[in-house]
């Protein structure tokens, strides 16, 4: 058996919240969650916006707010991924994506953003070849992030990801706002990245681009995932659990249905 | 570069424009002020004179002065000659007001200086401490001094810490700000620095709560923002992120208050100079209040207005040249 890069096991996470008054509720956001990521694949976690699939990177990554609660197992390389070892991986072993423009300093050029707080010399070369292979013009890192558009701030987050040598890469809707060419690009990069041995979880609510450049659909559904099926089987439509069946029939190209509830 | 300068000189006109029609304002509310309260400037002259004088040479005093023309024309006269450099001569003193607000704003403000420097330094690197420990025991202990001494008044405070520091300890003057006996030229530096340092952090107190508090939250609100979430996620540790985004995200707003604070400040020097028989502008200004000494008083006033004016004029100048959102977002 292949060593896994990432195995997670019935992963809960849950918020407590202080409703009227001192009444105390757990609100429940991922529930019984698995996943497990092979070093050489992009696993796509594909279900809809707001059901916390954002949530589960920052599971991994140690960064939820305090007051989370987390509960069931997560291995990484087979060891415990405890708060320490989270410290020690972020950054330097695991490498987020994030979402938007929201994550970039509004008052730091995007230049120094991207290359990160443990510069080295070679740092500035390495930026300067990734924003030229996403089609950032030259000047882009002299700008401020309300400079750029959505889909220039999503490039020079991904070529922030792509400036570390980590292993694990979680991107969290990495293309909108991207052009066609620019999201082929940086799926491209993660497609490499993959075969030289890494690994790509790519979180999207978009079942087309999931079945299309992932090797692995995890269909995300409710705060987890009811099924995970080879891109193959995706395309397909051999799919066994009603949501999975139900996403993918309202596929344009599937015939656009939509059951009511 | 060339579209920073222009832009510049085009806030500066701006500001320039607001700050005179500021101090039209000033000059008539506080001349309309002077002229409806029960203040008798020929009375307050004939009394700095020590003669008796008769009722005929009162009439004749009074029409010197212009009292008995109208309002408007007293004003008008009264603006054309601040116009000219000539804001009169202070009944109290016997000397030209400009001179006297030139030589007391020196004192004052070397006092506020100090206490402005020293608010905003404790304030800001108290409220980076708040919000960096936010919720937990460095915070709460903190919280609760600020809104004790935010709630403490200056006077009070003031004289509290003559009783304590200066009576029974005896490790600082009592007042002024120079030793008594001593004639002005001889008075070294380190001496009217000893004087001014109890003043000084008397009147820093009364700010540096305000800073404080406002860094706090502000600070707090960046730990929770998405680009410090992203921060984490990159494995930046706590001292990093305050260093590399948090500083550049509240220093901007700190600054901005820090100057528009010169209001309060030059109304805490007031109380302090008092507290502390300080010969500044403030001790200057309640004398002239006290001693109905009216052309003193339209100066002080008139000048504070201005002092303030250009403390919130540099606060937005500020703003303009350090946020890149308004330096950058006009090209």
């Amino acid at each position: 058996m292949e060593q896994t890069l990432l195995e997670i096991h019935d992963l809960s996470v849950s918020f407590r919240m202080y409703d009227r008054g001192f009444e105390q509720t757990d609100l429940q956001v991922i529930a019984g969650l698995s996943l497990t990521v092979y070093p050489g694949e992009i696993v796509a976690v594909a279900g809809s916006s707001g059901a916390g699939k954002s949530l589960l990177a920052s599971a991994i990554l140690g960064i939820l707010p305090s007051n989370a609660a987390v509960k069931g197992q997560l291995l990484y390389k087979g060891r415990e991924l405890t708060p320490a070892l989270q410290k020690q991986l972020r950054g330097t072993e695991i490498a987020l994506v994030p979402q938007s423009v929201e994550f970039l300093d509004p008052l730091m050029k995007v230049g120094a953003q991207a290359e990160g707080h443990s510069r080295t010399a070679g740092s500035a070369d390495k930026r300067r070849e990734l924003f030229r292979r996403f089609g950032l013009p030259d000047g882009t890192e002299k700008m401020y992030p309300f400079q750029l558009s959505g889909g220039m701030a999503r490039r020079v987050l991904v070529s922030a990801a792509l400036m570390t040598d980590a292993e694990l890469i979680i991107a969290d809707e990495p293309t909108p706002g991207m052009s066609l060419d620019q999201a082929l690009e940086a799926l491209k990069m993660f497609r490499e990245l993959a075969d030289e041995g890494k690994a790509v979880i790519l979180i999207t609510h978009d079942i087309d681009l999931a079945a299309s450049f992932a090797d692995r659909v995890a269909v995300f559904y409710e705060g987890t995932t009811v099924e995970t099926v080879s891109a193959s089987d995706f395309k397909a439509g051999t799919l066994s659990h009603p949501y999975s069946k139900a996403l993918w029939r309202a596929l344009p190209q599937n015939g656009f249905e939509y059951e009511r509830k | 570069m060339k579209g920073t300068v222009s832009r510049l000189i085009r806030i500066f006109f701006s500001y320039g424009v607001r700050l005179v029609s500021l101090l039209l304002a000033v000059t008539v509310v506080t001349f309309a002020l002077v002229s409806l309260s029960p203040v008798d400037p020929v009375q307050q002259y004939i009394l700095g004179l020590g003669a008796a004088v008769s009722p005929e040479q009162r009439a004749e005093i009074e029409d010197y002065w212009g009292v008995n023309e109208p309002p408007a024309e007293r004003y008008l006269g009264w603006l054309s000659q601040v116009l000219h450099g000539n804001l009169g001569e202070s009944s109290l003193y016997r000397r030209p007001v400009a001179d006297i607000i030139g030589e007391r704003f020196r004192g004052s403000l070397a006092l506020m200086l100090c206490a402005w420097v020293l608010s905003g330094v404790t304030g800001f690197v108290l409220g980076c401490v708040m919000g960096m420990y936010k919720d937990r025991l460095p915070d709460r202990i903190l919280k609760k001094v600020c809104y004790i001494i935010s709630s403490l008044p200056t006077f009070w405070l003031g004289l509290v810490f003559l009783l304590v520091f200066s009576v029974q300890l005896g490790w600082f003057p009592i007042g002024f700000s120079a030793p008594i006996g001593v004639l002005d030229s001889d008075v070294t530096v380190g001496q009217r620095i000893y004087h001014l340092l109890l003043p000084a952090f008397t009147l820093s107190l009364m700010s540096f709560a305000n800073i404080a508090l406002h860094t706090r939250q502000k600070l707090s609100d960046v730990l929770g923002s998405e680009y410090v979430l992203f921060a984490r996620a990159r494995g930046e540790g706590e001292w990093t992120i305050l260093c590399r985004h948090g500083l550049r995200n509240i220093l901007i707003p700190a600054l901005t208050l820090q100057f528009a604070s010169f209001a309060e400040l030059f109304g805490g020097s007031v109380i302090a100079e008092n507290v502390f028989s300080y010969p500044g502008l403030g001790s200057a200004a309640a004398a002239a209040g006290l001693n109905s000494d009216v052309p003193l008083l339209l100066g002080v006033t008139l000048f504070s207005a201005l002092f303030v004016g250009v403390g919130n004029m540099i606060a937005n100048l500020l703003y303009g040249v350090i946020d890149p959102h308004i330096r950058e977002g006009e090209r």
